[in-house]
């Protein structure tokens, strides 16, 4: 059995380097996206608002899985075809954007409104205001629960195991195939899972520490 | 976009996606009363425990919590079985892994409320003569449960979504129906649209529903 297993890690190995890479792009993408929704859903006009409060309201309402599958499935369909790791993330970066976008707006609102009202009083450009005035103080409101949400990316990540991709969790599930040593291998797998997402844990708390005596 | 939509054969099937959402309700509603209990128990019991039951309360919490459920559920549907003598279905399985996986996040939901209970209401129950259990049953748990329903409400949707993930060994819930038409008919995006709109609607009235709850338990102050 163990044999097997040390015989296995490589492969393993391998699985897991999707699962981070996965991860990565998703939130690094998801970032990207979900700050520039998140501007569009606080001051944009209003068409831009209600298309993005109907996308985070709808993408949040349904389980990845349908979305996931949606994607995959769907847009083939329509006559887009990506190649099934692109699919994977790009519905994991649907997910998590709605998610930015809500975190976005929950920080941006915990800011008093004269700090908004002080710095147009003083000429500041909307430009200027976002970025000398809301978005220093709102990102540390923005980082923890940000941070708090990674690990739900790596999380989410073992589902493109449905979609074919040889991630941890897909790898451990063809070790499982080829050496039906299940139990051994569904607790390596969690406790790889466990160690990652943990370790983002406590760096999300120190963070909170952190940034919770920084008083306005 | 060439595609055009025919919405015909999801009604023709309808039944699986139906039957789909009663059974990811069933599934959601077990687990989750499950998990109430495991959490309840294990709150009330973390916040005057000892360090050792505190640690290992916590390590359940934050095991469960930092591993895939997709995982979880292999893990009991295939994994347990090969090590100890107990066969059970699919759907039993996947309400064992809902429960267990529901249980650590309503664990800490309670927690949380428990220690947002003002001391002084805790005093005054002493002062009046309430026993440690009577405090518990008629101070404690109804003001923490004032305190913890909106996070409740929105932890009981996010496990009733995570129902989809019981698909992935053959339960067949609201995301199997979908994944089977969608593999048998081909309708794939009305399926998706169809099966999306379900999900939704129902997140809304259990939203709303427990949204009265709160609003019924805010106003009795």
């Amino acid at each position: 059995m163990a044999s097997q297993i040390l015989y296995a890690l490589p492969f393993l190995a391998k699985g897991f380097a999707v699962t981070l890479w996965v991860s990565l792009l998703v939130v690094t993408l998801s970032l990207v996206a979900g700050v520039l929704l998140g501007v569009g859903l606080i001051y944009g006009p209003a068409p831009l608002r209600w298309a993005v409060r109907i996308f985070s309201d709808t993408i949040r309402g349904i389980p990845i899985l349908v979305l996931m599958f949606f994607v995959y499935y769907g847009l083939p369909a329509i006559g887009l075809h990506l190649p099934s790791f692109w699919a994977a993330v790009l519905a994991l970066t649907l997910f998590k954007t709605a998610q930015v976008i809500e975190y976005l707006r929950g920080a941006v609102a915990s800011i008093p409104k004269g700090q908004s009202e002080a710095a147009m009083a003083i000429g500041l450009t909307f430009r200027q205001r976002l970025t000398s005035v809301i978005f220093p103080q709102a990102f540390r409101r923005f980082l923890p629960p940000w941070i708090n949400g990674v690990t739900d990316a790596v999380k989410g990540s073992a589902l493109v195991s449905l979609l074919g991709i040889t991630d941890l969790m897909q790898a451990i599930n063809q070790v499982i195939g080829r050496t039906y040593e299940a139990m051994p291998l569904y607790i390596l797998g969690a406790l790889i899972y466990f160690a990652v997402n943990y370790a983002l844990s406590l760096a999300s708390r120190r963070l909170e520490r952190r940034f919770a005596f920084i008083r306005e | 976009m060439g595609y055009a939509l025919n919405f015909n054969l999801i009604w023709r099937h309808f039944d699986k996606l139906w039957g789909g959402l009663l059974l990811s309700l069933e599934l959601a509603v077990i687990s989750i009363a499950i998990g109430t209990v495991i959490g309840l128990v294990l709150a009330v019991w973390y916040v005057s425990a000892g360090r050792v039951v505190r640690a290992i309360i916590a390590a359940y919490v934050e095991f469960i919590r930092n591993v895939p459920l997709i995982l979880l559920v292999y893990l009991v549907f295939y994994g347990v079985p090969t090590v100890v003598d107990l066969a059970y279905s699919a759907p039993t399985s996947f309400v064992l892994t809902l429960s267990v996986y529901s249980g650590a996040y309503l664990v800490e939901v309670f927690r949380s409320g428990l220690e947002a209970v003002p001391r002084g209401q805790l005093d005054a129950g002493k002062a009046i003569g309430l026993t440690p259990w009577q405090r518990l049953i008629h101070v404690r748990l109804p003001t923490m449960l004032r305190i913890t329903l909106p996070a409740l409400s929105n932890t009981f949707i996010s496990l009733f979504k995570d129902t989809s993930i019981a698909s992935v060994i053959s339960v067949p819930e609201l995301t199997f129906g979908a994944q089977w038409i969608n593999f048998n008919t081909f309708r794939i995006v009305e399926v998706y649209l169809v099966t999306t709109a379900m999900y939704l609607l129902t997140g809304y009235i259990l939203l709303f529903g427990l949204r009265l709850v709160e609003r019924r338990f805010r106003a009795a102050r």
